[in-house]
C-alpha cells in the first residue's frame, strides 16, 4: 500500500514515522526546505519538497498510484484542496483530511472527502461519552450528521417516569430504540412503562436532542 | 443586487467601490482590518473582519441572502474553499472565484465553479501585444 502524507507539522511527522515503522510505503510532502532537509536525514528518501496542493507536485509524488492521500497541514483550506486535487485529478481511492474547525467536517464530507479527522470533535465526543453525571450521551453521530444515537437515564423527576411510551409525548424525530433496566434489555412497545433509572437509547434528530434531554433528565 | 466580496486587496476593494457606486448592496470580508481603508471614506457598504472559510463569518456578512459571492483573496485554496461553502452550503446563485494557479483553475471550473485566472488572462494579453507588434 502506498500512502502520501502532505504537511510536515507534528501530525504529519509522527504519522509518517509510524507508517514507515509499520512497513508501509510512505511519502511525506512538505513545502519548507529546512524541514525537508531535517526529515530527510531522519527518514531517508521518503520526504519530498513541494506544495502538495499543486497538481505538479502530486504528479511527481506519484499520486496516481497512491492508495491513500492524507492532508495533515494546519490549514483547512489547504487540506481540502490537497484532497480534491488527489481525488479528482489523480483518482486516488481514499483521501483523509485533518480538520481544524470542527464545523468543516460536515462541509468536507459534502465536498467529497472520504474521511475527516477533527481533534476537537474527538475530544468533545470523549467528554460526552465518558464523563460522569452526563444527562445525555452521544453514542454515535451518524454519517447523516443531523442524526445521532443518544443514551439518557430517566430521573425520578422526569415527566416520562411511570408512564407508558404510548402516553408520553416524545419530541418530533425521536425513535426510542431500546430501554435498559438493570441488566435487562427491553424492546420498546407502546405499553412499555418507563421507570426512574431506566437507560433510554434513542435515535434522534439533532434539533430534538435538547427537548429529549429535558424530558428524560428533568 | 446583494454582493459579498471576500478579500479587500486591490481587486476586491476596486470591485467593491464600483459596485457600491452603482447602487448595489456590498459587504466586504477581510482578515485584516487595515485593508478596509482601501474602500475610501465614501463607501456605504458593510465590512466584516474575519476568515472567509468560516461559516459564521460568512453568515455575519449576510451571505444567506446574497445574489453574488466573489472570492478574491491572495490564497487560491482559501478562495476555492470559501466559494465551495458559498455554493454548497448557502446556495448562492452566482459564485465567482479568482484562482491564480491555471491548473487548479481548470480543475475547479470543471467541477462547476465560475473561475477567473488572472495568470492565464494576463499572459494572454501580454503575448498578444508582443505578437501583434504594437506599442512603441
Amino acid at each position: 500500500m502506498y500512502i502520501i502524507v502532505v504537511g510536515g507539522g507534528k501530525v504529519g511527522y509522527y504519522l509518517t514515522k509510524t507508517l514507515v515503522n509499520e512497513g508501509y510505503e510512505v511519502l511525506l510532502i512538505e513545502r519548507n526546505p529546512q524541514k525537508v532537509e531535517t526529515f530527510s536525514e531522519r527518514f531517508g528518501a521518503v520526504v519530498m519538497l513541494g506544495d502538495g496542493a499543486e497538481a505538479a507536485t502530486q504528479q511527481r509524488a506519484g499520486a496516481a498510484r497512491a492508495d491513500v492521500v492524507i492532508a495533515a497541514t494546519g490549514e483547512d483550506e489547504d487540506n481540502l484542496v490537497i484532497c480534491q486535487v488527489a481525488k479528482k485529478m489523480f483518482q486516488v481511492g481514499h483521501v483523509i483530511a485533518r480538520v481544524n474547525n470542527p464545523k468543516n467536517e460536515e462541509i468536507f464530507k459534502r465536498l467529497g472527502i472520504d474521511t475527516t479527522v477533527s481533534v476537537t470533535n474527538i475530544i468533545l465526543s470523549y467528554i460526552e461519552q465518558n464523563l460522569p453525571d452526563r444527562p445525555i450521551a452521544h453514542l454515535i453521530t451518524l454519517s447523516h450528521s443531523d442524526l445521532a444515537i443518544v443514551e439518557a437515564s430517566v430521573t425520578d423527576r422526569s415527566p416520562y417516569a411511570g408512564r407508558t411510551l404510548s402516553e408520553v409525548a416524545l419530541p418530533p424525530d425521536v425513535a426510542v430504540s431500546a430501554i435498559i433496566r438493570g441488566d435487562d434489555l427491553l424492546i420498546p412497545r407502546p405499553e412499555t412503562r418507563l421507570q426512574p433509572g431506566d437507560d433510554v437509547i434513542a435515535l434522534t434528530h439533532r434539533s430534538s436532542e435538547d427537548e429529549l434531554r429535558a424530558a428524560l433528565s428533568h | 443586487m446583494k454582493v459579498v466580496i471576500l478579500g479587500c486587496g486591490r481587486v476586491g476593494s476596486t470591485l467593491a467601490r464600483s459596485l457600491d457606486r452603482e447602487g448595489h448592496t456590498v459587504t466586504v470580508i477581510d482578515r485584516n482590518q487595515q485593508q478596509f481603508q482601501r474602500l475610501g471614506a465614501d463607501f456605504r457598504g458593510q465590512t466584516v473582519r474575519g476568515t472567509g472559510i468560516d461559516e459564521d463569518i460568512l453568515r455575519q456578512a449576510g451571505i444567506e441572502g446574497a445574489d453574488v459571492f466573489v472570492a478574491v483573496t491572495n490564497g487560491d485554496n482559501t478562495s476555492i474553499m470559501a466559494s465551495q461553502i458559498a455554493r454548497e452550503v448557502f446556495e448562492v446563485p452566482h459564485v465567482i472565484t479568482r484562482v491564480y494557479d491555471p491548473v487548479r483553475e481548470e480543475l475547479y471550473r470543471s467541477l462547476g465553479l465560475d473561475t477567473v485566472s488572472p495568470t492565464t488572462t494576463m499572459s494572454g494579453i501580454i503575448a498578444n501585444k508582443i505578437t501583434s507588434g504594437g506599442g512603441g
